[in-house]
Protein backbone atom coordinates (compact mmCIF):
# COMPACT_ATOMS: atom_id res chain seq x y z
CA UNK A 1 0.00 0.00 0.00
CA UNK A 2 1.36 3.19 -0.81
CA UNK A 3 1.97 5.78 1.93
CA UNK A 4 -0.73 8.12 0.06
CA UNK A 5 -3.16 5.58 0.52
CA UNK A 6 -2.58 4.51 3.73
CA UNK A 7 -2.77 8.77 4.78
CA UNK A 8 -6.11 8.14 2.99
CA UNK A 9 -7.47 5.95 5.06
CA UNK A 10 -6.06 7.48 8.23
CA UNK A 11 -8.23 10.20 6.96
CA UNK A 12 -11.22 7.56 6.55
CA UNK A 13 -10.69 6.21 10.00
CA UNK A 14 -10.97 10.12 11.30
CA UNK A 15 -14.07 11.16 9.43
CA UNK A 16 -15.42 7.37 11.04
CA UNK A 17 -14.86 8.30 14.88
CA UNK A 18 -15.96 12.17 14.16
CA UNK A 19 -19.16 10.33 12.77
CA UNK A 20 -19.94 8.21 15.58
CA UNK A 21 -19.27 10.98 18.17
CA UNK A 22 -21.58 13.27 16.29
CA UNK A 23 -24.18 11.04 16.28
CA UNK A 24 -24.36 11.22 19.74
CA UNK A 25 -26.30 14.71 20.19
CA UNK A 26 -29.56 15.55 18.29
CA UNK A 27 -27.85 18.97 16.61
CA UNK A 28 -25.01 17.30 15.18
CA UNK A 29 -26.79 14.04 14.57
CA UNK A 30 -27.12 14.46 10.85
CA UNK A 31 -23.77 16.32 10.03
CA UNK A 32 -22.58 13.42 11.74
CA UNK A 33 -24.15 10.98 9.38
CA UNK A 34 -22.85 12.69 6.31
CA UNK A 35 -19.12 12.59 7.42
CA UNK A 36 -19.10 9.18 8.13
CA UNK A 37 -20.99 8.85 4.07
CA UNK A 38 -18.29 11.35 3.17
CA UNK A 39 -15.60 9.27 5.00
CA UNK A 40 -17.13 5.61 3.00
CA UNK A 41 -16.82 7.76 -0.28
CA UNK A 42 -13.15 8.31 0.28
CA UNK A 43 -12.42 4.58 1.32
CA UNK A 44 -14.32 3.35 -1.99
CA UNK A 45 -12.33 5.69 -4.29
CA UNK A 46 -8.92 4.87 -2.73
CA UNK A 47 -9.84 0.85 -2.54
CA UNK A 48 -9.72 1.33 -6.27
CA UNK A 49 -5.71 1.47 -6.80
CA UNK A 50 -5.51 -1.79 -4.51
CA UNK A 51 -7.52 -4.01 -6.19
CA UNK A 52 -6.27 -7.12 -7.89
CA UNK A 53 -2.97 -8.78 -6.41
CA UNK A 54 -0.02 -10.02 -8.46
CA UNK A 55 -0.78 -11.07 -12.34
CA UNK A 56 -4.82 -9.97 -11.42
CA UNK A 57 -3.87 -6.18 -11.06
CA UNK A 58 -6.18 -4.45 -13.08
CA UNK A 59 -3.31 -2.00 -14.06
CA UNK A 60 -0.98 -4.71 -15.97
CA UNK A 61 -3.92 -6.69 -16.88
CA UNK A 62 -6.50 -3.99 -17.52
CA UNK A 63 -10.08 -4.47 -17.76
CA UNK A 64 -11.92 -7.78 -16.72
CA UNK A 65 -15.12 -9.67 -16.44
CA UNK A 66 -14.55 -9.14 -12.37
CA UNK A 67 -14.53 -5.40 -12.75
CA UNK A 68 -18.06 -5.50 -14.74
CA UNK A 69 -19.37 -7.88 -12.11
CA UNK A 70 -18.11 -5.46 -9.42
CA UNK A 71 -19.51 -1.96 -10.74
CA UNK A 72 -22.70 -3.70 -11.38
CA UNK A 73 -22.76 -5.75 -7.95
CA UNK A 74 -22.52 -1.94 -6.81
CA UNK A 75 -24.98 -0.47 -8.32
CA UNK A 76 -27.26 -3.10 -7.89
CA UNK A 77 -26.61 -2.90 -4.20
CA UNK A 78 -27.55 0.86 -4.33
CA UNK A 79 -30.93 0.45 -6.06
CA UNK A 80 -31.99 -2.42 -3.03
CA UNK A 81 -30.17 0.06 -0.34
CA UNK A 82 -32.16 3.21 -2.05
CA UNK A 83 -35.43 1.37 -2.50
CA UNK A 84 -35.39 -0.21 0.84
CA UNK A 85 -33.72 3.28 2.60
CA UNK A 86 -36.64 5.53 0.86
CA UNK A 87 -39.54 3.21 0.55
CA UNK A 88 -39.86 1.85 4.07
CA UNK A 89 -42.63 3.30 6.53
CA UNK A 90 -41.05 5.57 9.22
CA UNK A 91 -42.96 2.78 11.35
CA UNK A 92 -40.47 -0.18 9.51
CA UNK A 93 -37.50 1.46 10.17
CA UNK A 94 -36.26 -1.38 12.95
CA UNK A 95 -36.57 -4.26 10.59
CA UNK A 96 -34.83 -2.33 8.07
CA UNK A 97 -32.31 -1.84 9.86
CA UNK A 98 -32.43 -5.54 10.80
CA UNK A 99 -32.29 -6.57 6.99
CA UNK A 100 -29.10 -3.95 6.40
CA UNK A 101 -27.59 -5.57 9.35
CA UNK A 102 -28.32 -8.97 7.60
CA UNK A 103 -27.17 -8.18 4.05
CA UNK A 104 -23.63 -6.59 5.62
CA UNK A 105 -23.07 -9.87 7.59
CA UNK A 106 -23.60 -11.79 4.89
CA UNK A 107 -21.11 -9.93 3.15
CA UNK A 108 -18.64 -10.24 5.92
CA UNK A 109 -18.80 -14.41 5.84
CA UNK A 110 -18.70 -14.69 2.52
CA UNK A 111 -15.54 -12.19 2.34
CA UNK A 112 -14.00 -14.50 4.86
CA UNK A 113 -15.24 -18.08 3.33
CA UNK A 114 -13.69 -16.60 -0.30
CA UNK A 115 -10.16 -15.79 1.31
CA UNK A 116 -10.34 -19.05 3.31
CA UNK A 117 -11.48 -21.64 0.44
CA UNK A 118 -8.26 -19.62 -1.66
CA UNK A 119 -5.80 -20.40 0.77
CA UNK A 120 -7.53 -24.00 1.64
CA UNK A 121 -6.77 -24.48 -2.33
CA UNK A 122 -3.23 -23.52 -2.05
CA UNK A 123 -0.22 -26.10 -1.34
CA UNK A 124 1.51 -24.01 1.71
CA UNK A 125 0.26 -24.44 5.68
CA UNK A 126 -1.91 -21.39 6.99
CA UNK A 127 -0.70 -19.96 9.60
CA UNK A 128 -3.19 -19.75 12.92
CA UNK A 129 -2.72 -16.15 13.04
CA UNK A 130 -3.70 -16.08 9.75
CA UNK A 131 -6.86 -18.39 9.71
CA UNK A 132 -8.57 -17.67 12.68
CA UNK A 133 -9.48 -14.17 11.85
CA UNK A 134 -11.32 -16.01 8.43
CA UNK A 135 -12.71 -18.34 10.07
CA UNK A 136 -13.93 -15.98 12.91
CA UNK A 137 -15.38 -13.85 10.06
CA UNK A 138 -16.99 -16.74 8.43
CA UNK A 139 -18.53 -17.75 11.46
CA UNK A 140 -19.97 -14.23 13.28
CA UNK A 141 -21.30 -12.81 10.17
CA UNK A 142 -23.25 -16.09 8.92
CA UNK A 143 -24.48 -15.78 12.55
CA UNK A 144 -25.43 -12.11 12.40
CA UNK A 145 -27.16 -12.97 8.82
CA UNK A 146 -29.71 -15.77 9.68
CA UNK A 147 -30.18 -14.07 13.31
CA UNK A 148 -31.22 -10.96 11.16
CA UNK A 149 -33.39 -12.47 8.70
CA UNK A 150 -35.37 -13.77 12.30
CA UNK A 151 -35.47 -10.51 13.78
CA UNK A 152 -36.55 -8.73 10.46
CA UNK A 153 -39.45 -11.53 10.35
CA UNK A 154 -40.53 -11.38 14.05
CA UNK A 155 -40.76 -7.49 13.36
CA UNK A 156 -42.57 -7.97 10.56
CA UNK A 157 -45.29 -9.88 12.59
CA UNK A 158 -44.22 -13.46 11.66
CA UNK A 159 -44.09 -15.61 14.53
CA UNK A 160 -43.67 -12.96 16.86
CA UNK A 161 -44.19 -15.29 20.05
CA UNK A 162 -41.35 -16.85 21.29
CA UNK A 163 -40.43 -20.40 20.00
CA UNK A 164 -39.67 -22.74 22.43
CA UNK A 165 -39.44 -26.91 22.61
CA UNK A 166 -37.98 -29.09 25.46
CA UNK A 167 -34.49 -29.80 24.75
CA UNK A 168 -33.79 -26.54 23.31
CA UNK A 169 -31.30 -25.93 25.44
CA UNK A 170 -28.92 -28.47 25.21
CA UNK A 171 -29.71 -28.71 21.46
CA UNK A 172 -28.64 -25.54 20.40
CA UNK A 173 -25.28 -26.26 23.26
CA UNK A 174 -24.18 -28.79 20.84
CA UNK A 175 -24.80 -27.57 17.18
CA UNK A 176 -22.68 -24.54 19.30
CA UNK A 177 -19.94 -27.22 20.57
CA UNK A 178 -19.66 -28.60 17.17
CA UNK A 179 -19.20 -25.50 15.38
CA UNK A 180 -16.43 -24.62 17.65
CA UNK A 181 -15.15 -28.49 17.51
CA UNK A 182 -14.82 -27.58 13.80
CA UNK A 183 -13.62 -24.03 13.91
CA UNK A 184 -10.75 -24.87 16.42
CA UNK A 185 -9.55 -28.61 14.00
CA UNK A 186 -9.70 -25.94 10.91
CA UNK A 187 -7.87 -23.16 12.75
CA UNK A 188 -4.58 -26.03 12.35
CA UNK A 189 -5.91 -27.29 9.39
CA UNK A 190 -6.54 -24.91 6.74
CA UNK A 191 -5.74 -26.93 3.57
CA UNK A 192 -6.88 -29.94 1.32
CA UNK A 193 -10.11 -31.12 0.79
CA UNK A 194 -11.08 -32.38 4.10
CA UNK A 195 -10.72 -28.99 5.35
CA UNK A 196 -13.11 -27.47 2.62
CA UNK A 197 -15.72 -30.61 3.55
CA UNK A 198 -15.40 -29.17 7.54
CA UNK A 199 -15.57 -25.35 6.74
CA UNK A 200 -19.07 -25.92 4.64
CA UNK A 201 -20.39 -28.41 7.30
CA UNK A 202 -19.44 -24.97 9.59
CA UNK A 203 -20.55 -22.62 7.94
CA UNK A 204 -24.36 -24.12 7.37
CA UNK A 205 -24.12 -25.19 11.19
CA UNK A 206 -23.40 -21.83 12.00
CA UNK A 207 -26.71 -19.81 9.33
CA UNK A 208 -28.89 -22.84 11.82
CA UNK A 209 -27.60 -21.58 15.02
CA UNK A 210 -28.08 -17.95 14.15
CA UNK A 211 -32.29 -19.33 13.37
CA UNK A 212 -32.21 -21.40 16.36
CA UNK A 213 -30.69 -18.41 18.85
CA UNK A 214 -33.43 -15.98 17.60
CA UNK A 215 -36.41 -18.09 17.17
CA UNK A 216 -36.65 -18.39 20.80
CA UNK A 217 -36.79 -14.36 21.92
CA UNK A 218 -40.04 -12.17 21.97
CA UNK A 219 -40.80 -9.74 19.00
CA UNK A 220 -40.11 -6.79 21.46
CA UNK A 221 -36.33 -8.02 22.33
CA UNK A 222 -36.04 -7.58 18.68
CA UNK A 223 -34.24 -3.94 18.91
CA UNK A 224 -31.40 -5.66 21.81
CA UNK A 225 -31.24 -8.90 19.14
CA UNK A 226 -30.66 -5.92 16.43
CA UNK A 227 -28.33 -3.93 18.41
CA UNK A 228 -26.10 -7.16 19.35
CA UNK A 229 -25.80 -8.78 16.13
CA UNK A 230 -24.97 -4.82 14.42
CA UNK A 231 -21.92 -5.16 16.90
CA UNK A 232 -21.11 -8.62 15.78
CA UNK A 233 -21.60 -7.96 12.05
CA UNK A 234 -18.66 -5.05 13.29
CA UNK A 235 -16.60 -7.38 14.72
CA UNK A 236 -16.86 -9.69 11.43
CA UNK A 237 -15.53 -6.82 9.52
CA UNK A 238 -12.65 -6.12 11.48
CA UNK A 239 -11.48 -9.74 11.34
CA UNK A 240 -11.96 -9.87 7.39
CA UNK A 241 -9.97 -6.68 7.87
CA UNK A 242 -6.96 -8.52 9.18
CA UNK A 243 -7.49 -11.49 7.20
CA UNK A 244 -7.16 -9.46 4.06
CA UNK A 245 -4.59 -6.86 5.69
CA UNK A 246 -6.98 -3.92 5.24
CA UNK A 247 -6.98 -1.19 8.14
CA UNK A 248 -9.92 0.83 7.27
CA UNK A 249 -11.73 -2.35 7.76
CA UNK A 250 -10.39 -3.82 11.11
CA UNK A 251 -10.79 0.03 12.56
CA UNK A 252 -14.67 0.87 11.09
CA UNK A 253 -15.28 -2.75 12.01
CA UNK A 254 -13.86 -2.22 15.72
CA UNK A 255 -15.45 1.00 16.51
CA UNK A 256 -18.57 -1.06 15.68
CA UNK A 257 -18.24 -3.07 17.75
CA UNK A 258 -17.47 -1.89 20.39
CA UNK A 259 -20.00 1.12 20.61
CA UNK A 260 -22.49 -1.66 19.29
CA UNK A 261 -21.84 -3.78 22.40
CA UNK A 262 -22.30 -0.84 24.63
CA UNK A 263 -25.68 0.27 22.94
CA UNK A 264 -27.20 -3.18 23.40
CA UNK A 265 -26.16 -2.84 27.35
CA UNK A 266 -27.67 0.66 27.64
CA UNK A 267 -31.09 -0.99 25.82
CA UNK A 268 -30.92 -3.49 28.72
CA UNK A 269 -30.31 -1.04 31.52
CA UNK A 270 -33.37 1.01 29.94
CA UNK A 271 -35.47 -1.57 30.86
CA UNK A 272 -34.04 -3.09 33.80
CA UNK A 273 -32.82 -6.11 32.21
CA UNK A 274 -29.61 -8.04 32.24
CA UNK A 275 -28.24 -8.79 28.90
CA UNK A 276 -28.06 -12.72 29.34
CA UNK A 277 -32.14 -12.49 30.63
CA UNK A 278 -32.74 -10.97 26.78
CA UNK A 279 -30.77 -13.58 25.35
CA UNK A 280 -31.95 -16.83 27.09
CA UNK A 281 -35.52 -15.59 29.02
CA UNK A 282 -37.67 -17.53 27.12
CA UNK A 283 -35.63 -20.73 28.14
CA UNK A 284 -36.12 -20.38 31.69
CA UNK A 285 -39.47 -20.89 33.77
CA UNK A 286 -40.04 -17.43 33.93
CA UNK A 287 -43.59 -17.91 32.04
CA UNK A 288 -45.72 -18.51 35.48
CA UNK A 289 -45.39 -14.90 36.47
CA UNK A 290 -48.31 -13.40 34.92
CA UNK A 291 -50.67 -15.73 36.31
CA UNK A 292 -50.94 -14.52 40.09
CA UNK A 293 -51.75 -10.94 38.77
CA UNK A 294 -54.63 -12.22 36.42
CA UNK A 295 -55.36 -13.96 40.16
CA UNK A 296 -55.70 -10.45 41.67
CA UNK A 297 -57.85 -8.90 38.82
CA UNK A 298 -60.43 -11.69 38.99
CA UNK A 299 -64.20 -9.70 39.47
CA UNK A 300 -62.47 -6.22 38.53
CA UNK A 301 -63.81 -4.60 35.74
CA UNK A 302 -62.45 -1.86 33.61
CA UNK A 303 -64.66 1.07 32.87
CA UNK A 304 -65.33 2.29 29.42
CA UNK A 305 -65.25 6.21 28.19
CA UNK A 306 -66.40 7.36 25.36
CA UNK A 307 -64.77 9.72 22.75
CA UNK A 308 -66.77 13.07 23.66
CA UNK A 309 -66.39 12.56 27.27
CA UNK A 310 -63.10 12.21 26.66
CA UNK A 311 -62.43 15.29 25.03
CA UNK A 312 -64.31 16.63 27.59
CA UNK A 313 -61.83 15.98 30.39
CA UNK A 314 -58.50 16.78 27.78
CA UNK A 315 -60.45 20.11 27.00
CA UNK A 316 -60.75 21.83 30.72
CA UNK A 317 -57.65 20.03 32.02
CA UNK A 318 -54.77 22.41 32.92
CA UNK A 319 -51.80 19.93 32.57
CA UNK A 320 -51.96 16.90 29.96
CA UNK A 321 -49.32 13.79 29.45
CA UNK A 322 -49.16 12.09 26.22
CA UNK A 323 -47.54 8.43 26.73
CA UNK A 324 -47.47 6.97 22.74
CA UNK A 325 -46.26 3.54 22.43
CA UNK A 326 -46.08 0.77 19.49
CA UNK A 327 -49.72 0.92 19.44
CA UNK A 328 -49.73 4.87 18.05
CA UNK A 329 -46.78 3.79 15.80
CA UNK A 330 -49.01 0.60 14.23
CA UNK A 331 -52.03 3.15 13.31
CA UNK A 332 -49.79 5.79 11.57
CA UNK A 333 -51.68 8.29 14.19
CA UNK A 334 -49.19 10.35 15.09
CA UNK A 335 -49.72 13.23 13.06
CA UNK A 336 -53.40 13.25 14.73
CA UNK A 337 -51.63 12.97 18.02
CA UNK A 338 -49.77 16.20 16.62
CA UNK A 339 -53.15 17.58 15.85
CA UNK A 340 -55.09 16.92 19.28
CA UNK A 341 -52.03 18.23 21.08
CA UNK A 342 -52.15 21.71 19.06
CA UNK A 343 -55.99 21.93 19.61
CA UNK A 344 -55.41 21.67 23.39
CA UNK A 345 -52.47 23.95 23.60
CA UNK A 346 -54.94 26.60 21.65
CA UNK A 347 -56.77 26.18 24.48
CA UNK A 348 -54.65 26.52 27.42
CA UNK A 349 -53.88 23.20 28.04
CA UNK A 350 -50.44 22.54 28.71
CA UNK A 351 -49.17 19.71 26.38
CA UNK A 352 -46.07 16.70 27.61
CA UNK A 353 -45.30 13.87 25.95
CA UNK A 354 -43.72 11.18 27.65
CA UNK A 355 -41.50 9.44 26.14
CA UNK A 356 -40.31 5.93 27.52
CA UNK A 357 -36.92 4.55 26.94
CA UNK A 358 -38.04 1.35 25.23
CA UNK A 359 -41.51 2.87 23.93
CA UNK A 360 -42.59 0.90 20.80
CA UNK A 361 -39.91 -1.37 19.32
CA UNK A 362 -36.37 0.48 19.26
CA UNK A 363 -35.48 3.34 21.69
CA UNK A 364 -36.19 6.95 20.14
CA UNK A 365 -38.67 5.17 18.05
CA UNK A 366 -42.03 7.41 19.13
CA UNK A 367 -39.10 10.54 19.29
CA UNK A 368 -38.93 9.93 15.25
CA UNK A 369 -42.40 9.36 14.95
CA UNK A 370 -43.52 12.38 16.77
CA UNK A 371 -40.46 14.22 15.37
CA UNK A 372 -41.91 13.33 11.67
CA UNK A 373 -45.20 14.97 12.83
CA UNK A 374 -43.43 18.10 13.87
CA UNK A 375 -43.94 17.83 17.26
CA UNK A 376 -41.35 19.99 18.74
CA UNK A 377 -38.88 18.64 20.80
CA UNK A 378 -38.94 20.47 23.70
CA UNK A 379 -42.52 19.44 24.44
CA UNK A 380 -41.00 15.56 24.79
CA UNK A 381 -39.68 14.43 27.90
CA UNK A 382 -37.89 11.73 29.05
CA UNK A 383 -39.16 9.25 31.99
CA UNK A 384 -36.91 10.26 34.08
CA UNK A 385 -37.50 14.09 33.71
CA UNK A 386 -41.36 13.35 34.10
CA UNK A 387 -41.88 10.84 36.47
CA UNK A 388 -41.45 12.98 39.78
CA UNK A 389 -44.57 15.57 38.43
CA UNK A 390 -46.89 13.14 37.06
CA UNK A 391 -49.14 13.22 40.54
CA UNK A 392 -49.44 17.15 39.55
CA UNK A 393 -51.13 16.20 36.14
CA UNK A 394 -54.56 16.46 35.03
CA UNK A 395 -55.39 13.98 32.41
CA UNK A 396 -52.18 11.11 31.49
CA UNK A 397 -53.40 10.15 27.79
CA UNK A 398 -52.00 6.15 27.00
CA UNK A 399 -51.90 5.85 23.16
CA UNK A 400 -50.97 2.24 22.24
CA UNK A 401 -48.55 1.79 24.99
CA UNK A 402 -48.95 -0.88 27.89
CA UNK A 403 -46.03 -2.75 29.69
CA UNK A 404 -44.42 0.79 30.10
CA UNK A 405 -47.11 1.88 32.21
CA UNK A 406 -47.70 -1.06 34.43
CA UNK A 407 -47.42 -0.67 38.10
CA UNK A 408 -47.00 -4.42 38.34
CA UNK A 409 -43.17 -3.27 37.45
CA UNK A 410 -43.22 -1.72 40.54
CA UNK A 411 -45.73 -3.57 43.12
CA UNK A 412 -45.02 -7.19 41.82
CA UNK A 413 -42.17 -9.29 42.37
CA UNK A 414 -43.43 -12.41 40.80
CA UNK A 415 -43.91 -10.67 37.69
CA UNK A 416 -41.77 -11.01 34.31
CA UNK A 417 -41.33 -7.06 34.25
CA UNK A 418 -40.47 -6.69 37.76
CA UNK A 419 -37.96 -4.10 38.47
CA UNK A 420 -38.81 -2.54 34.73
CA UNK A 421 -39.06 1.68 35.60
CA UNK A 422 -42.17 2.88 34.36
CA UNK A 423 -43.63 5.80 33.51
CA UNK A 424 -45.81 6.76 36.37
CA UNK A 425 -49.18 7.20 34.34
CA UNK A 426 -51.27 5.49 37.64
CA UNK A 427 -50.17 8.66 39.59
CA UNK A 428 -52.51 11.21 37.42
CA UNK A 429 -55.82 12.13 38.32
CA UNK A 430 -57.33 10.79 35.65
CA UNK A 431 -55.91 8.06 33.09
CA UNK A 432 -57.25 7.51 29.66
CA UNK A 433 -56.00 4.28 27.85
CA UNK A 434 -56.44 4.15 23.89
CA UNK A 435 -56.36 0.96 23.29
CA UNK A 436 -57.91 -1.40 20.62
CA UNK A 437 -58.59 -4.38 22.97
CA UNK A 438 -58.26 -5.89 26.09
CA UNK A 439 -55.05 -7.81 24.37
CA UNK A 440 -51.65 -8.06 26.26
CA UNK A 441 -48.63 -6.10 25.75
CA UNK A 442 -45.32 -7.71 24.47
CA UNK A 443 -44.45 -8.98 28.09
CA UNK A 444 -48.04 -11.02 27.93
CA UNK A 445 -49.03 -9.74 31.16
CA UNK A 446 -52.17 -8.61 32.74
CA UNK A 447 -51.69 -4.33 33.12
CA UNK A 448 -52.88 -3.08 36.44
CA UNK A 449 -53.21 0.36 35.19
CA UNK A 450 -56.56 -0.65 33.13
CA UNK A 451 -58.05 -1.57 36.01
CA UNK A 452 -57.48 1.40 38.42
CA UNK A 453 -60.18 3.87 39.63
CA UNK A 454 -59.23 6.17 38.09
CA UNK A 455 -58.78 5.04 34.90
CA UNK A 456 -60.94 4.88 31.96
CA UNK A 457 -60.54 2.88 28.78
CA UNK A 458 -60.96 4.43 25.12
CA UNK A 459 -61.83 1.07 22.97
CA UNK A 460 -60.46 1.29 18.90
CA UNK A 461 -58.24 1.81 16.55
CA UNK A 462 -55.97 4.74 17.71
CA UNK A 463 -56.69 6.77 15.07
CA UNK A 464 -59.91 6.58 14.50
CA UNK A 465 -60.58 7.22 18.29
CA UNK A 466 -57.79 10.75 17.90
CA UNK A 467 -59.80 11.92 15.09
CA UNK A 468 -62.93 11.87 17.51
CA UNK A 469 -61.26 13.11 20.10
CA UNK A 470 -60.25 16.22 17.94
CA UNK A 471 -63.48 16.70 15.90
CA UNK A 472 -64.96 16.86 19.96
CA UNK A 473 -62.16 19.10 21.48
CA UNK A 474 -62.77 21.58 18.03
CA UNK A 475 -67.02 21.31 18.96
CA UNK A 476 -66.35 21.95 22.69
CA UNK B 1 7.26 -5.79 15.98
CA UNK B 2 5.22 -7.95 12.75
CA UNK B 3 2.41 -6.18 11.15
CA UNK B 4 0.17 -8.70 13.23
CA UNK B 5 0.94 -7.40 16.01
CA UNK B 6 0.62 -3.96 15.15
CA UNK B 7 -2.90 -4.58 13.65
CA UNK B 8 -4.13 -6.30 16.70
CA UNK B 9 -2.81 -2.67 18.71
CA UNK B 10 -5.26 -0.57 16.81
CA UNK B 11 -7.96 -3.04 16.79
CA UNK B 12 -7.40 -3.12 21.02
CA UNK B 13 -7.46 0.96 20.90
CA UNK B 14 -10.28 1.17 18.55
CA UNK B 15 -12.64 -1.20 21.29
CA UNK B 16 -11.68 1.32 24.03
CA UNK B 17 -12.14 4.40 21.92
CA UNK B 18 -15.35 3.22 20.21
CA UNK B 19 -16.77 2.61 23.90
CA UNK B 20 -15.76 6.36 25.10
CA UNK B 21 -17.25 7.33 21.67
CA UNK B 22 -21.24 6.56 22.82
CA UNK B 23 -21.01 6.59 26.81
CA UNK B 24 -23.64 9.53 27.19
CA UNK B 25 -25.67 9.55 24.06
CA UNK B 26 -29.75 10.15 25.04
CA UNK B 27 -32.04 7.52 24.21
CA UNK B 28 -33.86 9.22 21.67
CA UNK B 29 -30.74 8.87 19.15
CA UNK B 30 -29.88 5.32 20.23
CA UNK B 31 -31.95 3.61 16.84
CA UNK B 32 -30.07 6.54 14.69
CA UNK B 33 -26.98 5.41 16.39
CA UNK B 34 -27.72 1.99 15.71
CA UNK B 35 -28.64 2.53 12.18
CA UNK B 36 -25.41 4.92 11.57
CA UNK B 37 -23.04 2.66 12.69
CA UNK B 38 -24.58 -0.77 10.78
CA UNK B 39 -24.09 2.20 7.82
CA UNK B 40 -20.67 2.01 8.76
CA UNK B 41 -20.13 -1.80 9.41
CA UNK B 42 -21.03 -1.47 5.11
CA UNK B 43 -17.42 -0.89 4.80
CA UNK B 44 -16.82 -4.82 4.12
CA UNK B 45 -18.14 -3.43 0.52
CA UNK B 46 -14.21 -2.88 0.56
CA UNK B 47 -13.48 -6.36 1.47
CA UNK B 48 -15.73 -7.19 -1.11
CA UNK B 49 -14.47 -6.04 -3.63
CA UNK B 50 -11.08 -6.93 -3.03
CA UNK B 51 -11.78 -10.42 -3.36
CA UNK B 52 -13.70 -9.97 -6.26
CA UNK B 53 -10.57 -8.80 -7.82
CA UNK B 54 -8.66 -11.86 -6.74
CA UNK B 55 -11.92 -13.73 -7.80
CA UNK B 56 -10.63 -17.16 -10.28
CA UNK B 57 -13.19 -19.77 -11.36
CA UNK B 58 -16.82 -19.33 -11.32
CA UNK B 59 -17.60 -19.81 -8.06
CA UNK B 60 -15.51 -17.48 -6.37
CA UNK B 61 -16.36 -14.73 -8.92
CA UNK B 62 -20.23 -16.08 -8.31
CA UNK B 63 -19.84 -15.56 -4.47
CA UNK B 64 -17.55 -12.44 -4.38
CA UNK B 65 -20.30 -10.72 -6.61
CA UNK B 66 -22.99 -11.64 -4.00
CA UNK B 67 -21.01 -10.31 -1.52
CA UNK B 68 -20.80 -6.73 -3.28
CA UNK B 69 -24.20 -6.65 -3.86
CA UNK B 70 -24.57 -7.28 -0.05
CA UNK B 71 -22.30 -4.51 0.71
CA UNK B 72 -23.44 -1.95 -1.63
CA UNK B 73 -26.80 -2.73 -0.17
CA UNK B 74 -25.65 -2.39 3.47
CA UNK B 75 -23.32 0.94 2.95
CA UNK B 76 -25.55 3.08 0.99
CA UNK B 77 -28.87 2.01 2.35
CA UNK B 78 -27.59 2.46 5.63
CA UNK B 79 -26.51 5.96 5.27
CA UNK B 80 -29.93 6.81 3.43
CA UNK B 81 -31.98 4.95 5.98
CA UNK B 82 -30.13 6.44 8.84
CA UNK B 83 -30.45 10.34 7.16
CA UNK B 84 -33.89 9.45 6.61
CA UNK B 85 -34.60 8.93 9.71
CA UNK B 86 -32.14 12.02 11.37
CA UNK B 87 -34.50 14.55 8.91
CA UNK B 88 -37.24 14.00 11.46
CA UNK B 89 -35.13 15.49 13.80
CA UNK B 90 -34.73 19.13 12.54
CA UNK B 91 -35.33 21.68 14.95
CA UNK B 92 -39.06 23.06 14.15
CA UNK B 93 -38.85 27.08 12.98
CA UNK B 94 -41.14 28.95 14.91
Amino acid sequence: MSPFIALTFIAVAVLFILGIKLLGSPRSARLGNLLAGFGMLIALIATIPLLGSGDASLWQHGWSLNYTLMAVGIVIGLIIGAIGAYSVKMTAMPQMVAAFNGLGGGAAALVGSLEFLRRAHGMEDVAAAVTIPMLFATLIGSLSFSGSIIAYLKLEGKFEKPHTFPGQNFLNGLILLVILGLFGWLTFNATGGNAITAFIVMFSLTLLFGIAMVMPIGGADMPVVISLLNSFTGLAVAADGFAINNLAMVVAGTLVGSSGTLLTLLMCKAMNRPVTNVLFGAFGSGGGGGKSGADDLAGKSVKPIQADEAALLLAYAQRVVVVPGYGMAVAQAQHQVRELSDELGKRGVEVQFAIHPVAGRMPGHMNVLLAEANVPYDQLYEMEAINPSMDRVDVCLVIGANDVVNPAAREEKSSPIYGMPIIEADHAKTVIVMKRSMAKGFAGIENHLFYKDNTRMLFGDAKASLNALIAAVKAG
Amino acid sequence: MSTEILVFFIFVLSIFLGFELISKVPSMLHTPLMSGTNAIHGIILLGGMLVLADAGNTLTVALGFVAVVFGSANVFGGFMVTDRMLQMFKKKKK
